[in-house]
């Protein structure tokens, strides 16, 4: 299945998850519950996810979510959760380069994919430019929509290394913030984007 | 204090000391915590917004596998929810933390369930079935007070929760009757939803081998939460429960109140013996958290023929929401009457407010809390004035400022301003737009078809909200000071701990720089330590922009009694008299012989190795202060803003944001140009995008963001900020106050400059917020009229 990209909701039919389960998992659960699907006993699907550079194998059960993964079972809390409608962009992660709202994901549609969580960027002890812009240019108050909205922005330059203003502003849409009035956030990431275009 | 000159800290724009934590995806907000043996809550709340509850039957949930419990308000025993502010003769059921008969909001909490995973828990909240006998409801304050309304609570007949007036009437009265012109309008301050990014959230741990509560939770206060939960609610030894608001993702002042939800928890961990955590779903979020503004007032502004006002006269219903709520008694009363001089001087101003109970979610207070809502009053009719007049509004606003030369100004509703110069900051914003070239470009463009609008805010506030004693007297249950300590380490590194919480503020670089400045220590030297019961002895917390000025004051009373005793220690060591020491960048020395001398960190360390004090001197070196403020402080300013609407589509565009703001002496000011950004993101929400809206009979249409527009970066210009210090006169700092500025004047800034934009058409009002819709529509019914 291809990554969900950020923007549109999803709406898989169950069917859809069905097939993209591998074979096997813990069937019996299922039926010992007596709740079937409804319930949180459903059975569990292997997932093989690289997380940072890390390679991960769980069982996880078909409707968890790709943010419910990374914090509660990988305990990677720096993604957060700001929503239920995948309008806050707090939980925002790239899924094999791309941002993507990990909360409209399910931990089985990242299967075999390379996810970077906020924690995974920079590296070395170094802080990524975006991070250093951010804290550069007051880009943040309370830190809650932070990482969503650098890795938002590492999208961005991914694909537009020297992005307007305006551009920011339309590629940032997608996550919220409460405390900053986006434009310090809009500063450090056109300071970042200068900062990463020199050090090409 | 010294003057700025010659500063290292203070007044520095140093980035801040707690970014890497979060940048780096390393922050502990309260959802982040895992304990072992943790269980999930999931709230069972009502889906009617006013309904008895006839029997709940909980059965199929408890036999579900993963499940620990279910709760109802009969099982779980504990006190309704305290008020901060009780109002005399004020009426309405108190409020529990779980209902038991009766829900008077859709969002209620009827039952709690607890179980092994957040996902169980939730497929368990929708097993628990409750049968409900729906009961008439009503959401709007004009048709709550209406005859025949059907009513919230049975001991508030006509749902009349409170009467409250403030200022002369017969002199208003008699104002209006001499007055050449009145000017009125009818204003709706629409209901706005909070939104803190971080949802509210609570993990409560019971230790039954010391018989010990923690509670870590999404609070501005933390020591408040703790004493009200202890004392009032639940019962539990204060010294047997600890509260931790540890990294908090925003309040705005819905993380203020005490909520049931933490309550429950609380409850539940003890019976279950295993820690228990909840954290609101948005959809929860939208439906629980305190909501904010949402008046209906008719104001008349009475001027003679010059635009000289003479008297101003406000009415306004007040939704409280299904409940008296906390702080919210207070909110549309003595955080909005008292602000209704604005910068002018208005002989004569009566306020009368009715608190009105609703089926809808309580509400309480949110950023500016009261001061938003009495600044769009006087500013709104500041314009309609000014048009009705044929003047300018710089102009009229001219005519009618309190000079500089007039402070502190005693106004006609009781409160004293300290200190202003409010013509240097409209002309210093005025002159950063050209207005007068800004006319003539619109006059242009008005006769090429464009509608562009110009808007002028000229607001104040009151921050800091004091003396305690004051507020004791006006039927505050809490004094409203600040503590701090101090505690200087042996090396001479230094721990603050502060009753202030920073949800976002930045205190632990900007009371960090008033301590290195003091102490002549290193920035790196200092950490703040907030938001534990466990590490800070005292704290009412951080609300109404009083951290800086209240919190601040405390930390430099703390620093005052350190460097005093330094000041003999070192004397001490020196072998000359406390007076002939003089303290500078972190060393002492003896006054016309600076070789004599000794540095911080040795009298430090002689502080803690005592072998060598002044007579009868105790060891250590650290010390508290409590800072009880002489006075609110009145921060204040002028903002512009450009706006071009499309009449076809009825977009407003902002084209020009100018922001010129006095809150006196400046700490940090890239924290207080953030302070400054995100309050008019705020408050350009509310004009333009935000709207908490329930349906005739109280259910909520408004209940995730798919409904409830927040802005986005979109949305929103850069702003051009500029910086006008006229230092508050009363505390050490000289500090006011800056959390609230912004949001207080974007919102009348912006509404004025979209009806400047409308002129031509005639608009003379629109209410909030101005969505397209609305202003098409508007638009539209305009040249209908004029053929």
């Amino acid at each position: 299945m291809a990554p969900h990209k950020m923007g549109a909701p999803l709406n898989l039919p169950a069917s859809a998850l069905v097939t993209h389960s591998p074979a096997g998992g813990v069937g019996s659960q299922a039926r010992e519950n007596g709740h079937g699907g409804r319930s949180g006993m459903a059975e569990k699907v292997p997932i093989t996810v690289t997380v940072n550079g890390v390679q991960h194998r769980h069982e996880v059960e078909p409707r968890l979510l790709l943010v419910h993964y990374l914090r509660e079972v990988l305990h990677l809390t720096g993604t957060h959760v700001g929503c239920d409608t995948s309008q806050c962009g707090a939980c925002t992660v790239l899924l094999d380069g791309q941002a993507v709202k990990s909360c409209t994901l399910l931990a089985v549609q990242a299967d075999g994919c390379q996810v970077t969580t906020i924690e995974g960027l920079g590296g070395d002890g170094q802080l990524h430019p975006l991070q250093e812009a951010f804290w550069e240019k007051h880009g943040l108050q309370c830190g809650f929509c932070t990482p969503g909205m650098i890795m938002a922005a590492y999208d961005l330059l991914s694909r537009r290394p020297n992005p307007s203003e305006e551009e920011v502003r339309h590629a940032l849409e997608g996550n919220y913030c409460r405390c900053t009035g986006y434009h310090n956030i809009v500063q450090a990431v056109l300071y970042a984007a200068e900062k990463m275009r020199g050090s090409r | 204090m010294a003057q700025a000159t010659g500063r290292r800290y203070i007044g520095a724009a140093i980035k801040r000391k707690e970014d890497p934590r979060f940048i780096t995806g390393r922050g502990t907000y309260v959802d982040d915590l895992t304990l072992p043996g943790m269980v999930y809550a999931a709230m069972v709340r009502s889906p009617y917004p006013h309904a008895r509850i006839k029997s709940i039957n909980a059965d199929r949930a408890k036999a579900m596998p993963g499940v620990l419990a279910v709760y109802t308000g009969r099982d779980i025993q504990i006190n309704p929810l305290p008020l901060a502010w009780p109002l005399p003769g004020q009426k309405g059921s108190p409020r529990l933390p779980l209902a038991r008969d009766k829900v008077v909001h859709a969002g209620e909490i009827v039952a709690v369930v607890v179980a092994e995973d957040r996902y169980l828990a939730e497929d368990a909240a929708e097993q628990v079935e409750v049968e409900y006998e729906e009961l008439p409801a009503v959401a709007d304050v004009r048709k709550a007070i209406e005859p025949g309304a059907p009513t919230v609570h049975d001991d508030a007949p006509g749902n009349v929760a409170f009467e409250w007036s403030l200022g002369d009437q017969a002199a208003t009265d008699e104002a209006f009757q001499r007055a050449e012109r009145v000017v009125r309008l009818e204003l709706v301050n629409q209901r706005l939803v909070p939104n803190a990014i971080e949802p509210r959230a609570a993990l409560a741990h019971y230790d039954p081998g010391r018989d010990e509560y923690t509670l870590w939770v999404t609070s501005q206060n933390p020591h408040v939460e703790r004493l009200l939960i202890s004392a009032f609610i639940m019962g539990i030894p204060e010294h047997k429960l600890r509260v931790v608001a540890p990294d908090v993702g925003g309040g705005f002042g819905s993380k203020i109140p005490t909520y049931g939800e933490e309550c429950i928890l609380l409850w539940a961990s003890r019976q279950l013996g295993r820690p228990v955590k909840w954290t609101a779903k948005r959809s929860e979020s939208f439906l629980s958290d305190a909501h904010g503004r949402d008046h209906y007032t008719e104001a008349e502004l009475a001027l003679d023929g010059q635009g000289h006002a003479l008297a101003l006269r406000v009415k306004t219903l007040a939704n409280m929401g299904a409940y008296i709520n906390f702080f919210n008694t207070a909110v549309p009363t003595f955080l909005y009457a008292p602000l209704l001089s604005g910068q002018y001087r208005i002989p004569a101003i009566y306020c009368h407010v009715t608190g009105v109970f609703t089926n809808t979610v309580p509400t309480d207070a949110l950023r500016g809390a009261g001061r938003p809502e009495a600044c769009y009053v006087v500013e709104r009719l500041m314009d309609v004035a000014a048009r009705d007049l044929g003047l300018d509004p710089a102009e009229i606003r001219r005519r009618n400022f309190i000079p500089p030369d007039a402070f502190p100004y005693q106004t006609p509703v009781a409160v004293v301003y300290d200190s202003g110069n409010y013509q240097g900051a409209l002309e210093k914003a005025l002159a950063a737009v050209d207005y007068q070239r800004l006319r003539r470009e619109q006059e242009e463009l008005r006769r090429q078809g464009r509608y562009i609008g110009i808007g002028i805010c000229c607001y104040i506030e009151a921050c800091g909200a004091a003396p305690s004693k004051l507020i004791g007297q006006l039927g505050a249950q809490a004094g409203l000071w600040e503590s701090a300590l101090v505690r200087v380490h042996p090396t001479g590194r230094v721990t603050v701990f502060t009753g202030s919480h920073s949800h976002g503020q930045g205190h632990e670089t900007t009371f960090a720089q008033i301590v290195a400045e003091e102490l002549g220590v290193s920035l790196d030297d200092v950490e703040v330590v907030h938001g534990d019961t466990e590490a800070v002895p005292m704290g009412m917390g951080t609300y109404g922009s009083r951290s800086l000025a209240v919190g601040g004051s405390a930390i430099v009373v703390a620093l005052n009694k350190i460097k005093d005793k330094a000041r003999r220690i070192a004397a001490h060591l020196l072998e000359a008299a406390p007076e002939d020491i003089e303290f500078q960048d972190g060393r002492f020395s003896v006054r016309g012989v600076p070789d004599r001398a000794v540095e911080w960190g040795m009298v430090a360390l002689q502080a803690y190795l005592a072998h060598n004090l002044p007579e009868g001197m105790e060891p250590g070196l650290e010390a508290s202060g409590f800072y009880d403020p002489v006075n609110f402080t009145f921060p204040f300013g002028t903002h512009v803003s450009v706006v071009e609407v499309d009449p076809d589509t009825g977009q407003v565009k902002i084209l020009r944001y100018v922001a010129v703001d006095d809150a006196g002496n400046v700490i940090n000011p890239l924290v207080f140009d953030g302070q400054i950004h995100g309050g008019i993101a705020h408050g350009i929400g509310q004009a333009l995008l935000e709207w908490g809206q329930f349906d005739e009979d109280g259910r909520p249409i408004t209940a995730s963001f798919l409904e409830y527009a927040l802005p986005r970066a979109s949305h929103l210009p850069s702003f051009e900020t500029q910086v006008q210090v006229t230092p508050c006169p009363h505390n050490p700092l000289g500090v006011k106050g800056v959390g609230e500025a912004g949001t207080i004047a974007a919102t009348p800034c912006i509404v004025n400059a979209v009806m400047d934009a409308l002129a031509p058409l005639g608009i003379r009002h629109l209410d909030m917020p101005l969505t397209p819709p609305r202003v098409w529509r508007a638009i539209q019914e305009a040249r209908a009229r004029q053929g």
